[in-house]
């Protein structure tokens, strides 16, 4: 068994409007709000990278949960734009929180890697005992990168989020999970070494909106649920229209869908755990209730997370 | 009717726009889909036509054109 106990998050504080990055690559603010729901995202400062921002997020996440890093047994963290080959940040990470022993694992798996990570968290707590996962992001870093791609550009910004899963409190209990990934299309969404982030954009959608979907019916279904009644999706912030687009196939009112993408755009691996922190701070879990975590992203790696509030 | 006819119904049913284009031109490249219209259009495809695409096989380039998408269509027996 194990429980959502807190969530933390990290934004850097410089905000790029949709005039600004779309004077860079020729195109207005309305016509990117209206591809992606975006108005504005995050950047980093040029000194600011993963591993501290994951660290942000994650000190936020303990201090809402009350406990001191070192009841931690083990970090997870998910990162597709950390700064170096290896090692990765995970082990940055745990040295920022005052950690020299724990051990630190990276994901590097970008939008579902935080998705991933709290699934494989919920199985570990009751081994390591508190697992604190963590999903960091500096996309500015790559959707920088020359020559930028418009499709692109638009869409990505900065930051940090971070879930405490425990063996045994917090607010809502992980039901189960259902995890997928297909590399026949590794091709379709990748950043290569020191290359611009390559994105086939209809095969994204075209995908995504089949296979979310799909998963968080049939975990429900595992669980005897349903879809209706959850109270909240806490999705990979990746394109609003994407989001509206599963909730119809779902046949579940947008409204039900937790949203900040217009303020942050898509963080990647961040994006839900960002969501998770606002929605945790504004609403938070009900005795009962079942809270569905979704995301999709590169490799294609896919899922869903079922939770219910704690009475 | 015809296939054809069918196909360019559901086109422009999803675009909201009469078909103008001829059945070789792309439907991307013309602005008449993109990518969230094209998911409505496959989706209303297999519903009409009563065929399950696997995802496996959905590439974007087989609905690029009313031609393309009765080449799939005839890929799954339709």
């Amino acid at each position: 068994m194990a429980f959502l106990r807190a969530f933390g998050s990290y934004l850097p504080d410089r905000v790029v409007t949709n005039e600004e990055i779309g004077g860079q690559v020729g195109c207005d603010a309305e016509w990117i709000r209206g591809v992606s729901g975006i108005e504005s995202r995050r950047f980093a400062s040029a000194s600011e990278n993963v591993a501290q921002m994951g660290a942000a997020a994650g000190a936020r996440c303990l201090e809402r949960a009350g406990i001191p890093a070192t009841d931690l047994g083990m970090i997870l963290v998910s990162s597709g734009s950390s700064e170096r080959q290896f090692p990765g940040p995970a082990a940055s990470v745990a040295k920022l929180l005052g950690l020299d022993s724990v051990p630190a694992i990276d994901l590097p798996l970008a939008s579902a890697g935080s998705l991933f990570g709290i699934s494989l968290a919920s199985q570990l707590a009751a081994v390591v005992g508190n697992v604190l996962v963590i999903g960091t992001e500096k996309m500015s870093a790559i959707v920088e990168r020359q020559p930028m791609d418009r499709a692109v550009a638009i869409l990505f910004g900065d930051g940090a989020g971070a879930c405490l899963v425990s063996p045994d409190v917090g607010g809502a209990r992980v039901l189960g999970w259902e995890l997928h990934s297909d590399g026949a299309f590794a091709e379709d969404l990748k950043v290569e070494f020191n290359e611009p982030l390559a994105m086939n954009g209809r095969t994204v959608i075209l995908q995504a909106t089949r296979k979310i979907p799909r998963v968080i019916s049939s975990l429900f279904e595992k669980h005897g649920l349903a879809v209706s009644e959850a109270g909240v999706f806490l999705m990979h912030q990746a394109n609003q229209n994407l989001i509206l687009k599963i909730a119809a196939a779902l046949d579940v009112s947008p409204e039900r869908f937790y949203s900040n993408i217009a303020r942050y755009g898509n963080t990647s691996s961040a994006s839900m755990l960002i969501a998770a922190d606002e929605w945790s701070q504004q609403v938070g879990f009900e005795g009962g209730v079942p809270v569905c975590f979704a995301a999709f992203g590169a490799g294609f790696h896919w899922g869903a997370l079922l939770a219910v509030g704690v009475d | 009717m015809s296939k054809r006819q069918e196909i360019i119904q559901i086109i422009e049913s999803v675009s909201g726009k009469p078909f103008k284009l001829s059945p070789e031109e792309s439907l991307f490249e013309s602005g008449t889909l993109d990518s969230f219209a094209l998911t409505d259009v496959v989706a209303a495809l297999e519903k009409k036509f009563k065929v399950s695409i696997p995802d496996s096989a959905l590439n974007p380039r087989k609905f690029d054109s009313v031609e393309r998408i009765e080449e799939t269509l005839a890929e799954w027996g339709k």
